[in-house]
């Protein structure tokens, strides 16, 4: 079936958060921090304020009410110490756009500037042990002597890799407009994944009961993460709003959106590895090293996969956090997993090279039969399948492993593999299925972050009824409709479609309305492993002239329970997919250490793939049945795609020039330096 | 809003006419209009020149006469182009996106400014943009920008692949101003930044360029590489414009550009003049590259660029060798 959003969107009928039309509509413009620590001493509006269809200036000189336990990041205008360079630190309201955007330039702010520090480092004095990392899991875990395991192993491994900061760049720029209701109410159209979450967080923000506020996100332009939490522009233009009596739009520049919006942490990654002469993993350590804000800890997740990769008798794994003076990192798509699944798959490649196995069968000799930290049975796990079917689909067993003599003309050729993971979980929603005029309206406050989860949605319920898809008709994207959870973290379909299967069963059984909610339904889920998997495979060509890298060949096997739509399953890892070569060779936002915060941020110089660069690009699926993970069988596929594919292309690059790339991304001058 | 006059120039006389100090002329607007939302660009009156009839392609004898105001798209497909200076048409179309290109004019192209991250943004010292300011790219982030001909005032590139293709033909680019008009030989137009950095070329302010001529298609076979990491839509890392023309073995005639690597397309006359009159031969031409290159001055995140301009300029040429 086609995407039911199909039409609305290629005709331009589609309303993003911005585009609503809105009588008396004003604008708020913010002002950013230009230094990277310190205190603001003074902020000087009156110039500002003089200009033409200026309504206001919001700042710490009038702190606007907020709650007193508003999260740090959202906290506008409260405080006079500056967390990072690029804070929103003031803004300007006016009657246009422009008019904001010149007003917040007139505002004058004066400093008193600390030294800053923005640079991760291993040996940084401020590095410590988070209590938890993202969302819950411990941050370190031990299990056997890692230790007698390196000095048991026949061969052994101790690498460090290293990952940029990285941006989300969604099409459509963060964006929100607020309006105040006469009776108090709050209505924020916010370019956001999630209406209930994001409801409850500017409810709370603004020291306001949920029910006063609504949150409305019919169509959202991409997020990928960076959207999957409040972010300070939706606070703003509600804040700004209050203050002029009048709607307010706020829409981020890209290059605010790189100030604010989140970004991936920079990782430094350290593996040791050990394998016996049979190719049997001895010891595993995965030690990561990361950043957060002063402001708010984030903590990510960033070794969590090698607690269920591998059979190792002794396994180490552990999170290190400094807090600096940066924004505060956020998702970004497979936060933790992608990275650490990056530096985790390229040391299994380095082994398999100092151990002299293939690295496809080093995988599958240390497949483990249960989760290897928790020692939970696995709900269905068919990694070996993918990574046979994928050597097989890939012509795996025609590769020479010998690194760096294939080549035509300029081009040396190398093809590489890793493996892929990410949790499949599932989070409580509720949802409302009713008869209307003989037709289903299906309602639950998901939001379609161009997935195409309202198609997927509008298969679930019109399977479970039984009837066409056409006389199934979804609502969401509005903090009104039944609560359910954020599209992210590769729970939405699973979260949202279990609701909507429950709601439409219990529709059929009256004949007159189904209301669900899952929270004793997920909370009585058996205690299982529930991760998909999959396996990435590459062929590169890199120039050695120029050391350019063009992925000529990407192939993803996943092996993700029943896949709801096969169209925008393929979209899904592809996209991913596309990701994941950019995080390979090109995207990178360069941190400001003499100022703070980030350089080039914008589109032209955070580059992420082009049509151009995806060549070959192919994923497939094997069918799983799994019914013990949700009454659709399926497993999330937002983010395993992207996770191993950075990966498989690193591997590649090595295959390809005999040269093993340990810092992302891998450009023409990282593979040109060590050759002369 | 800043505000800004607006004025349509209908004749060339016209524009220069309508200028005045801190006016600008708009083409396109693809690079203009991005600086002024910026904030780096901030002109009082813009002086559109996008209309003039100076959109036409004309072969003169043996010449060829492009318009100022002809489009990147338009100059890439144009048949005597394609025919007879192909490596103009690869190079025009190797910068960009389709988009930009359908935007883009000759003169622009030409009089487009730096894409160094600290120019961009106004909240940051740049000597470019505000003369005196410091250049912090020089300890800071300088991996694209340049190796030679730099100063310790300011390390930017020149982000044209136009310009380089034209440097190579040898190209004149033919302007009018308040002065009168005058002509100047490529790679004349752009200047090294020394220490006036916010300068990048030798036009006068109220000069128009109206348009660029070249002169017959040098003897040889053409070719223009662009480096980059990314297939499409990037400014080159290092790109090469060269012509070679190969008799009985030994170089007749060599030309060499190099964009990517300084305030203005860099030709390459040391190279040129060691491979000039010698065999054609690999060896020679890694000497000739050597070199040119012992001029670089790179900085720690730019020094790829010496060696990845050293194997271009090389496999380029060994390319161009029958």
């Amino acid at each position: 079936m086609n995407r039911v959003e199909g039409r609305v969107k290629v005709t331009g009928l589609a309303t993003y958060a911005a585009e609503y039309p809105v009588e008396g509509v004003t604008y708020a413009y913010p002002v950013q921090s230009r230094i990277a620590k310190g205190r603001i001493t003074h902020v000087d509006a009156s110039r500002a304020l003089a200009m033409p269809g200026v309504l206001g200036v919001l700042s710490v000189e009038e702190p606007p009410e907020l709650a007193e336990d508003a999260d740090a990041e959202l906290a506008l205008f409260q405080s006079r110490d500056v967390a990072y360079r690029g804070q929103l630190i003031a803004a300007a309201i006016a009657d246009t756009y422009e008019n904001a955007r010149a007003a917040a330039d007139a505002v004058r702010v004066a400093y008193e500037p600390a030294d800053h520090d923005v640079g991760l480092r291993t040996d940084h004095p401020g590095l410590y042990r988070p209590e938890v990392v993202n969302p819950d899991y411990p941050a370190d875990t031990e299990q056997g002597d890692l230790e007698a395991g390196l000095a048991e192993a026949a061969t052994t491994v101790d690498v460090t890799y290293t990952t940029p900061v990285l941006h989300n760049n969604p099409m459509e720029p963060h964006a929100a407009l607020a309006l105040w209701a006469g009776d108090g109410r709050l209505l924020v159209y916010d370019s956001a994944q999630g209406a209930s979450i994001d409801r409850d967080i500017i409810a709370k923000t603004l020291g306001l009961p949920p029910n006063r506020v609504r949150v409305v996100s019919r169509h959202v332009g991409g997020g990928f993460g960076s959207k999957g939490t409040t972010r300070p522009h939706a606070v703003l233009a509600a804040l700004a709003a209050r203050a002029v009596g009048r709607p307010v739009k706020v829409a981020l520049t890209r290059q605010q959106m790189f100030d604010v919006t989140g970004y991936r942490t920079p990782t430094i990654q350290r593996l040791r590895l050990g394998v016996d002469a049979d190719g049997r993993l001895t010891a595993l350590e995965h030690i990561a090293y990361e950043q957060s804000s002063t402001l708010v800890e984030f903590a990510e997740q960033t070794a969590t996969p090698a607690r269920v990769m591998y059979a190792a008798p002794a396994l180490r794994t552990a999170h290190r956090l400094v807090r600096l003076d940066v924004a505060t990192p956020s998702w970004m798509r497979a936060p933790g997993e992608c990275p650490g699944m990056y530096a985790l798959e390229s040391a299994m490649d380095e082994l398999a090279y100092a151990a002299g196995l293939d690295p496809v069968e080093l995988r599958i000799r240390n497949d483990p039969q249960t989760e290897p930290d928790s020692g939970l049975p696995f709900s269905s796990r068919n990694l070996v399948a993918c990574l046979r079917e994928g050597a097989h689909r890939f012509g795996w067993d025609r590769r020479d492993p010998a690194p760096g003599v294939r080549r035509e003309g300029e081009w040396l050729v190398g093809t590489g593999v890793a493996a892929s993971t990410y949790p499949a979980k599932r989070m409580p929603s509720q949802a409302l299925a009713t008869m209307q005029d003989g037709d289903f309206l299906i309602q639950v406050a998901a939001t379609d972050i161009g997935t195409g989860a309202r198609t997927a949605l509008t298969r679930i319920a019109a399977e479970t009824l039984g009837v066409a898809p056409d006389r199934v008709h979804v609502e969401l994207g509005d903090s009104d409709l039944p609560a359910a959870p954020v599209a992210g973290g590769s729970m939405g379909t699973a979260s949202w479609g279990s609701a909507i299967v429950r709601a439409c069963e219990e529709l059929m059984k009256n004949g007159k309305e189904g209301r669900a909610d899952t929270t004793g339904e997920v909370a009585a889920d058996t205690r299982l492993a529930r991760h998909a998997f999959g396996a990435q495979f590459a062929e590169v060509r890199v120039s050695a002239v120029t050391g350019e890298v063009r992925v000529s060949r990407l192939l993803g096997v996943f092996a993700a329970g029943h896949i709801v739509d096969a169209e925008l399953a393929r979209s899904q890892f592809i996209g991913g997919m596309t990701m994941g070569l950019g995080m390979a060779l090109m995207e990178e936002t360069q941190t400001d250490e003499e100022f703070g915060g980030f350089l080039r941020r914008d589109l032209a110089q955070y580059h992420v793939p082009a049509c151009a660069d995806v060549e070959s690009i192919e994923a497939v699926w094997l069918e799983e049945q799994d019914e013990r993970l949700n009454p659709m069988g399926s497993k999330g596929i937002g983010e395993i795609g992207i996770v191993g594919t950075a990966a498989a292309i690193g591997n590649a690059v090595h295959h390809a020039t005999g040269h093993r790339v340990r810092d992302l991304p891998i450009t023409p001058a990282k593979i040109l330096m060590p050759r002369f | 809003m800043r505000s800004f006059e607006y004025a349509r120039a209908d004749s060339p006389p016209d524009a220069v006419r309508r200028f005045r100090p801190g006016a600008m002329y708009l083409g396109g607007g693809t690079n203009l209009v991005d600086l002024m939302r910026l904030g780096v660009a901030e002109p009082d009156r813009l002086v559109d020149v996008s209309r003039l009839p100076l959109d036409a392609i004309e072969q003169i004898r043996d010449r060829l006469r492009i318009g100022a105001a002809v489009r990147n798209s338009d100059l890439a497909a144009d048949p005597l182009v394609r025919a007879r200076y192909p490596m103009l048409a690869r190079a025009v179309l190797s910068g960009a996106s389709g988009q930009v290109r359908n935007m883009a004019t000759v003169a622009g192209n030409l009089l487009q400014r730096t894409r160094c991250a600290y120019f961009q943004d106004v909240s940051r010292p740049c000597n470019k943009r505000r003369p005196g300011s410091g250049c912090p790219a020089i300890e800071g982030d300088h991996a694209n920008l340049a190796v030679l001909g730099r100063s310790d005032a300011c390390v930017a590139t020149h982000p044209s692949d136009l310009a380089v293709a034209l440097a190579a033909l040898e190209a004149e680019v033919h302007v009018t101003g308040p002065a009168g008009d005058r002509i100047i030989p490529m790679p004349g137009l752009h200047r090294l930044p020394g220490d006036a950095p916010e300068q990048d070329t030798v036009l006068e302010p109220g000069d128009l360029i109206t348009a660029v001529e070249l002169p017959a298609p040098p003897p040889g076979a053409s070719a223009y590489r662009k480096v980059r990491e990314r297939a499409s839509f990037a400014f080159a890392l290092v790109s090469i414009a060269a012509v070679m023309d190969v008799r009985d073995g030994i170089v007749a005639g060599c030309r060499i550009a190099l964009g990517g690597v300084a305030h203005a397309p860099w030709r390459a006359e040391r190279a040129e003049e060691a491979i000039i009159g010698g065999p054609a031969t690999g060896a020679a031409f890694l000497a000739a590259a050597e070199a040119e290159l012992a001029q670089a001055r790179p900085l720690p995140r730019n020094a790829f660029k010496v060696p990845l301009a050293r194997n271009l300029i090389v496999s380029t040429l060994e390319e161009l060798t029958p």
